[in-house]
C-alpha cells in the first residue's frame, strides 16, 4: 500500500491509536482482576456483605 | 426486564457479564470491516493518503465529546434523581473520554504537521478541545481526591455540568471563528458534504469506536461497582475489628 | 443590619485585618509582573507588546491564590456550617462573600494596574484599556473561582486541585480580556466587540458561579 510522502505520520497516528486502545483494554482488565482479588481476600477473611460483626 | 431493574448494581453486573462477550465480538468485527474500508479508501485529491488519519481523528473527537455528554447526563442522574448507577457511570466514563480526547489531539497534530506545516496552532477548535482534555483531567483528579464516593460523585457532577458549556463551543468553534481547522462537513444542515467513498469508512469506523467506548464503559462500570463493594467490606472490617471501640 | 450585610462587612474586615486579603494579592501581582522582564528580557517594545497579557496573567494568578481561603477558613472554624443552617438563602450568602472578596482582592489589583503598566512600558491609553478590562474581568474571575473554592472546601490539600479545576474555566475570560486590551492599543478590531463579550462573560459567571458554588457547598457539607 503506497501511503505517499507522509507515510510516517499516517503510521504514527495508527500506532498511537493502537497503543491508546490497547492501553484502555489492559487498564480495564487489570482493574477487574485487582478488584476480584481484593474481594476474594476479604471473603477468605470472613467479611461478607450480609455479615454482622465478625466473631 | 424493565430499564429500572438496571438500577440495581447486582443486576447490572450480571447483565454486563452476559453482554460483554457480545459487545467485544461486535466491536472487533466492526473494526475489521472499518479498517478494511480504510485500507481501500481512495486518496484525497488534496491531502493524499493522509486522509486516512481522519478515520481515527474524527471518531476520537466525536467520542471525546460523547464521553463528556454521557457524564453530563449521569451528572443529572446523580443530582436530580439520585440514581444509584449514575455515579458509577460518570466515574467510569471519565478516563475513557479523556483517552479519546488525547487520541484526537495527537492524531490531529500528526495530521496537521504534513498538511498545515505545524503540529499545533492556537485556533478555536484545537484550543477548546485542549481545554476539554484539561477538564477531563480535572474531574478525574476531583474523583480521586474526595474520599467518600457519594460526595465525590456530587462534586464531580457539578463540575461536569459547568464544563458542559464547552461542548457547543467545540462543535460550533469552526463556524463562529475563522479557524485553520476545517469547517464541519459531516454533521451540519444540508447533510454531509463528503464523498461516499470516504464517508462510509468514516461512519463505519465511528460506529466501531462507539461500540468500543460502550464495551469499555460497561466493563469499567462493573469494575467500579466491585471497587465500591471492596471499600464497603473494608470499612465493615475496620469497624468490627477488636479494639476499635465497637 | 441584615445578616447579609453583616456577613459582607465581616468578610471585608477579616480581609483587611488579617494578612490574607488585598494587600498580599497586590504584592503577589507586583512580584509576578516584576519577574516577567527577567524571564522575557528588558527590551521595551517586546514588553509593551506583552504587557496586557502579563498583567492579565498576574491578576488571574493573584485572584486564584486568594480564592483558596474564601470558604476554607470559614469551614475550619465552623462558620460555614452556621451560614448553611441560617435562614438566609445560601446563594445570597455566597454572593455577599464573593462581593467582599472582589472588593478586597480584585479591586486593589485593578487600582494597581497603572503603576504596573509603567513597568511594562504601557502608555496611558494602554494602561487605561487594561484597567477597564480588569475591572470587568476580575469579578468574572472571582465568580468562576467560587466554583472551585466551593468544590474543594472540605479537602485538606485542596489548593492545587482548586487551580486545576478553575483555570480551564477562566480561559474565555482571559482570551477576551487580553483581546479587548490589545484591540484598544493596536486595533484594528474595535475595543467594544471583545469588551462586550467580556461583560457578557462576567454576567454569566455571576449567575453560574453563585448557583454552582452554593450547590457545591451543600453537597460538600452534607
Amino acid at each position: 500500500m503506497n501511503l505517499g510522502p507522509h507515510a510516517d505520520f499516517i503510521i504514527a497516528a495508527y500506532a498511537v491509536a493502537a497503543l491508546v486502545i490497547i492501553g484502555l483494554i489492559v487498564w480495564v482488565e487489570l482493574d477487574n482482576r485487582a478488584q476480584r482479588r481484593h474481594l476474594k481476600n476479604l471473603h477468605a477473611q470472613g467479611v461478607t456483605r450480609r455479615s454482622g460483626q465478625t466473631p | 426486564m424493565a430499564f429500572i431493574d438496571l438500577a440495581n448494581p447486582t443486576r447490572f453486573l450480571s447483565l454486563a457479564h452476559r453482554v460483554h462477550p457480545w459487545l467485544m465480538e461486535i466491536t472487533a468485527a466492526l473494526f475489521v470491516i472499518g479498517l478494511y474500508l480504510t485500507y481501500g479508501a481512495p486518496d484525497d485529491y488534496q491531502q493524499g493518503a493522509t486522509v486516512k488519519i481522519m478515520f481515527i481523528h474524527v471518531p476520537s473527537a466525536w467520542l471525546g465529546m460523547f464521553g463528556w455528554a454521557l457524564m453530563s447526563i449521569a451528572a443529572l442522574g446523580t443530582l436530580v434523581w439520585r440514581h444509584p448507577l449514575a455515579d458509577v457511570a460518570a466515574k467510569a466514563a471519565a478516563p475513557i473520554g479523556a483517552a479519546f480526547t488525547f487520541l484526537c489531539l495527537v492524531t490531529g497534530a500528526l495530521w496537521g504537521r504534513p498538511m498545515w506545516g505545524t503540529y499545533w496552532v492556537w485556533d478555536a477548535r484545537l484550543t477548546s478541545v485542549l481545554i476539554l482534555f484539561l477538564m477531563y483531567l480535572g474531574v478525574i483528579a476531583l474523583w480521586r481526591t474526595v474520599e467518600d464516593p457519594s460526595r465525590a460523585a456530587r462534586a464531580a457532577a457539578i463540575l461536569t455540568l459547568v464544563g458542559a458549556i464547552n461542548l457547543p463551543i467545540i462543535k460550533f468553534s469552526v463556524d463562529w471563528w475563522n479557524t485553520l481547522h476545517q469547517p464541519a462537513s459531516v454533521i451540519k444542515l444540508g447533510g454531509p458534504s463528503i464523498y461516499p467513498t470516504i464517508l462510509v469508512p468514516l461512519l463505519v469506523m465511528a460506529l466501531a469506536f462507539t461500540l468500543l467506548f460502550v464495551t469499555l464503559h460497561v466493563a469499567a462500570m462493573g469494575n467500579e461497582i466491585l471497587r465500591r463493594r471492596v471499600r464497603a467490606l473494608m470499612l465493615m472490617q475496620a469497624q468490627s475489628a477488636p479494639g476499635s471501640g465497637e | 443590619m441584615s445578616p447579609l450585610t453583616a456577613l459582607f462587612i465581616r468578610d471585608i474586615r477579616l480581609a483587611i485585618r488579617v494578612g490574607g486579603g488585598g494587600g498580599i494579592g497586590v504584592l503577589f501581582f507586583l512580584i509576578v509582573v516584576v519577574l516577567m522582564p527577567f524571564a522575557i528580557g528588558p527590551e521595551l517594545t517586546l514588553l509593551a507588546r506583552l504587557g496586557p497579557a502579563i498583567l492579565w496573567l498576574g491578576a488571574l494568578l493573584a485572584s486564584l491564590l486568594t480564592l483558596d481561603r474564601l470558604f476554607a477558613v470559614d469551614h475550619e472554624d465552623g462558620s460555614l456550617d452556621l451560614i448553611l443552617m441560617s435562614d438566609t438563602p445560601l446563594e445570597l450568602a455566597v454572593a455577599a462573600k464573593a462581593a467582599a472578596h472582589w472588593l478586597t482582592t480584585g479591586l486593589p489589583l485593578v487600582i494597581a494596574t497603572p503603576l504596573l503598566g509603567l513597568f511594562m512600558n504601557l502608555d496611558a491609553k494602554a494602561s487605561a484599556a487594561v484597567m477597564l478590562t480588569l475591572l470587568v474581568g476580575t469579578p468574572a474571575l472571582t465568580f468562576i473561582g467560587l466554583i472551585g473554592a466551593a468544590l474543594s472546601v472540605a479537602l485538606r490539600r485542596g489548593g492545587l486541585l482548586l487551580a486545576v479545576l478553575v483555570l480551564p474555566l477562566t480561559v474565555p475570560v482571559l482570551i477576551f480580556g487580553v483581546a479587548a486590551s490589545n484591540a484598544a492599543i493596536v486595533g484594528p478590531l474595535p475595543f467594544g466587540t471583545p469588551f462586550t463579550i467580556l461583560c457578557a462573560l462576567m454576567l454569566t459567571s455571576l449567575v453560574v458561579g453563585i448557583f454552582a458554588a452554593a450547590a457545591a457547598l451543600r453537597q460538600g457539607m452534607e
